[in-house]
């Protein structure tokens, strides 16, 4: 096992050098260049204070140079200034990222309790009015706008019932952790959706095949009554694939923080990300999406690993 | 074998019925200009922010248009989108899964590491990126969409030809003088159509949900022209006071997605050969 994940790590070295390569090109694309943004607010600057304004952000050298320098310094940890705040890129992204790991924390655990609850109850009443109710919702759940879901939740618990607030981390003047969780249910529930619909599916099949198996046969005729034979022994052993797909979809939580923040005004990464977006913020954009790619990287890594750890029958050498 | 997947896919009855769904809301866009009751664009200051009624079955918005026919008219964009990014997308990953997996080695190597890269980076905020660059027009936001939504496809078509290209029937061609390209146009990638197929078809309501995604951000098609993401964008002012703008838009996309999932789900079944005949 420790060979396997010291090669896993040397392997995400060419993985992430190339990751940086494709990024640095997409951002390198970006029409007009990062003066572009001056351009907007002033028509009639003096050329040659672009000039300087390019020197000094190191966009007049060769491509190649300007990837080594970037390169140089973010293995460094050094991810460059913001063109809008000024500020190191590294620190803007420390400050907010916090609130959209809470964000994912929290949407990753209701989805995890809801989908088993689903998972598990659909498979053992196979074909029954909620097994079939279950499977709809879940169909729902994928083919869903995530914002227009987002709206309706605001719409209904926010505006019609009053029960939640839509927007917002905390009410100002009276904020406490109740109140804050408070604020945290809508997005979490928004972010969580297309992952309780997938995992629920995901386990029902899985708890399906495993319901069939011989030792669940066997634990039943030991006179184990049917919760332990059902959370004890089956769920314990359908659940291996599907904590692997769980640790491979905590990345995709991060793109959709992305809409889930803008939407709720959840001060994260998500949202920065959109605003830097409009004002061209490129060292910004990179920043986040080689956060976000990072995340990937190492969350598949877990994933194998989880794997390896639930199931003995996986060898990795 | 295409009627046998015909017959096997009737069988699947939410998936015939998602068949007939969305060809109809395609016939029912496509035939806007001669059956929409109204212009997309036209301004009726004297029936502004009508809730649905006879003369304007699914109300009018702020400048009073008629949503219906902003649907009916969204629909030819949205769907247009979907269908063009999903060709764009599975055409790209069939090629790039085709080459790797039939020529092995170090394209193989090449091709797959690159597409771990890609598939590496989070889909939706380098779209958001990508999207920010091109005037956004329906063409420009098909091939963006496109562009980030083929790496599965590789993968699976990948595995389908590593398969496929120890066949007789592969070793047959090859010694009968066919070249490469042929062997791959004519054999691989023929017999690889299964799974290539249920792609293309899950492609098409997932480049949907993106286009209204970014939509939602200010990034998708430009006003005057609608397309279901940017008038669910344009309603999420008035959710409170003029639901309808919201919910008719969120309804087209949801149904059709939704059928178009199911559809996918069908022909996963009704393609798959090892499937039991039931």
């Amino acid at each position: 096992m420790t060979t396997y994940i010291v090669r896993r790590l040397l392997q995400m070295i060419p993985l992430m050098l190339g990751i940086t390569v494709v990024l640095f090109g997409v951002i390198q694309a970006a029409p007009g260049g990062p003066e572009a943004a001056l351009l907007e607010s002033d028509r009639f600057i003096d050329p040659a204070v672009i000039e300087a304004y390019r020197a000094r952000l190191g966009v007049d050298q060769p491509v190649p140079v300007q990837y080594a320098r970037w390169l140089g310094a973010a293995v460094r940890g050094d991810l460059g200034v913001s063109f809008s705040t000024t500020r190191p890129v590294t620190e803007m992204i420390v400050e907010r990222l916090p609130a959209t790991l809470e964000l994912m924390g929290a949407s990753f655990l209701m989805a995890a309790v809801l989908a088993f609850l689903l998972g598990v109850f659909s498979a053992v009443r196979q074909y029954s009015a909620f097994d079939h109710v279950g499977t709809g919702l879940s169909f729902l759940g994928i083919a869903m706008p995530v914002f227009w879901f987002a709206l309706i939740l605001q719409l209904v618990f926010g505006v019609w019932l009053g029960w939640l607030p839509v927007a917002g981390t905390a009410t100002i003047g009276a904020s406490s952790l109740g109140d804050h969780l408070l604020h945290l249910i809508l997005p979490a529930s928004v972010l969580s959706l297309r992952y309780v619909a997938g995992w629920s599916r995901y386990l029902r099949s899985s708890m399906l095949e495993i319901l069939r198996a011989d030792f669940v046969r066997t634990a039943r005729a030991k006179g184990l009554s049917e919760g332990v034979v059902v959370w004890g022994h089956a769920l314990r052993n359908a659940m291996i694939p599907v904590v692997s797909v769980m640790a491979l979809n905590l990345a995709g939580l991060f793109s959709g923080a992305v809409i889930t923040e803008t939407i709720f005004a959840w001060p994260g990464i998500g949202r920065m990300f959109v605003q830097a977006m409009f004002s061209r913020d490129y060292p910004l954009l990179m920043g986040i999406l080689l956060l976000g790619s990072s995340m990937v990287v190492v969350f598949n890594l877990l994933a194998d690993i989880v794997y390896g750890l639930l199931d003995p029958r996986i060898r990795y050498d | 074998m295409g009627s046998l997947v015909w017959r096997r896919l009737r069988r699947h009855r939410l998936a015939t019925a998602s068949v007939g769904i969305v060809l109809g809301v395609s016939l029912l866009c496509l035939a806007a200009p001669f059956i929409a009751p109204y212009d997309f664009d036209q301004i009726d200051l004297g029936s502004i922010r009508q809730p649905p009624s006879m003369e304007h079955w699914f109300g009018t918005d702020d400048l009073g248009r008629d949503l219906f026919t902003r649907l009916l008219y969204g629909g030819r964009v949205s769907i247009l989108i979907g269908l063009m990014a999903a060709v764009i997308g599975t055409g790209f990953g069939a090629l790039v899964g085709a080459l790797a997996g039939f020529y092995g080695g170090r394209v193989d190597g090449f091709l797959m590491r690159f597409t771990d890269v890609v598939y590496s980076i989070p889909t939706l905020p380098l779209l958001i990126v990508l999207a920010s660059y091109t005037q956004a027009g329906a063409a420009s936001m098909a091939v963006a969409v496109g562009v980030l939504s083929w790496m599965a496809i590789a993968r699976v078509v990948r595995g389908e030809v590593l398969k496929i290209r120890e066949m007789e029937y592969v070793e047959a061609a090859r010694s009968l003088g066919a070249s490469n390209a042929r062997i791959i146009g004519r054999h691989v990638l023929p017999n690889a159509v299964g799974p290539i197929v249920v792609g293309a078809t899950l492609a098409v309501g997932n480049a949907i949900i993106l286009e209204s995604s970014l939509s939602f951000l200010g990034l998708g098609v430009q006003p005057p022209t609608p397309t279901w993401g940017n008038m669910l964008m344009d309603a999420q002012a008035t959710m409170s006071t003029q639901p309808w703008l919201s919910i008719f838009p969120g309804l087209a996309i949801l149904v059709v997605v939704l059928c178009v999932n199911f559809l996918g789900d069908g022909l996963q079944d009704a393609l798959d050969p090892r499937a039991e005949a039931r």
